[in-house]
């Protein structure tokens, strides 16, 4: 359920077609390609999706820290699951920024924390990025980038694991 | 000082542009403006600071932590209303003046660092604070200190 094609025998897979040009359900309709090998996937979030998905987070958000009993709740800071957790973090200004991880990473705090510096660095202070726009800034991707690494890398040690 | 020269020839421009002084402290205070509600993040970003519970925190913290960070001085706050929504930052010392020794005659009533009021009045909008923020005393207009007003209007619901 809600898995694509996404390549076969390597070679990646866009919609209905290779990357040169062949139909996918004709090239595995024909015996004469077997043995073949097929990657079954989660398809890529498009940017739309992403935005979709983003601002109905941006909802729960809301309710959530409405609904809780605590006051004061600042709204939802994790989301657990069996397979990831979804960390936010919200700034004093309304912005949230969300990181998908494995449920054992540790770190994320401070993650979230670095991702806030470089998106005021790179992002904001960038005279031609407008403010609620999608980031395309090249030094925001690389920074950013470069972070991920850094915390991929600290892996799943943190206090008291 | 690179800074306080580009911020000079910036001023000394608009003056060239606009014949009024009213005409040139709005475009200062909107350039400000617009550098505030990007600041703001910077500045959330490195100090880390918890949200402030009351006006007078914010002027504190506008005050200590701010100016010190973006200008390297500390203006003394004082709470200058009996509601406690209005504030004054008293400016000792002003690096953007460093330069400047008197306002031309013909530019009376130019707010030569206007900018700064848009900087702040943009900030405190995106944590949902409105304020008004003036000059309510100016050295380079002869008064004895430099005194930036800050009005807290009423909050913004989230």
């Amino acid at each position: 359920v809600g898995h694509a094609v996404l390549a076969i025998n390597g070679a990646e897979v866009n919609g209905r077609f290779t990357a040169d040009g062949k139909d996918v359900l004709e090239f595995l309709g024909n015996p004469a390609n077997y043995p073949v090998s097929i990657r079954f996937g989660r398809h890529r979030l498009s940017s739309n999706e992403k935005l979709m998905l983003a601002s109905m987070f941006h909802s729960l958000f809301a309710i959530g820290s409405q609904l809780s009993p605590e006051v004061g709740s600042s709204g939802i800071e994790m989301l657990e699951t069996d397979t990831f957790k979804l960390h936010c973090f919200q700034t004093l200004t309304g912005i949230k920024f969300m990181v998908l991880a494995d449920p054992r990473q540790a770190g994320i705090d401070s993650l979230l924390r670095k991702i806030y510096e470089i998106y005021s660095d790179f992002a904001l202070k960038n005279p031609f990025y407008s403010l609620e726009m999608p980031i395309r800034c090249e030094l925001f991707d690389q920074n950013l980038k470069l972070a991920l690494e850094v915390a991929e890398k600290a892996g799943p040690f943190g206090p008291g694991s | 000082e690179l800074f306080v020269l580009t911020y000079g020839a910036l001023v000394a421009q608009l003056c060239k542009d606009y014949e009024k002084d009213e005409d040139v402290n709005t475009c200062l205070d909107r350039m400000g403006y617009g550098i505030g509600v990007r600041l703001i993040d910077d500045f959330l970003a490195r100090s880390a600071v918890k949200k402030c519970r009351s006006y007078s925190e914010t002027a504190d913290m506008i005050a200590q932590v701010a100016f010190k960070m973006y200008l390297g001085v500390t203006p003394s706050v004082s709470c200058s209303s009996a509601a406690g929504n209005e504030f004054s930052l008293i400016l000792d010392k002003n690096p953007l003046v460093d330069f400047v020794e008197e306002l031309p005659a013909e530019r009376a009533s130019l707010c030569y660092c206007n900018v700064l009021c848009g900087v702040i009045r943009g900030a405190l909008e995106m944590v949902h604070l409105a304020a008004e923020v003036t000059f309510l005393q100016d050295r380079l207009k002869g008064d004895a200190v430099t005194e930036i007003g800050i009005t807290f209007l009423r909050k913004a619901e989230d």
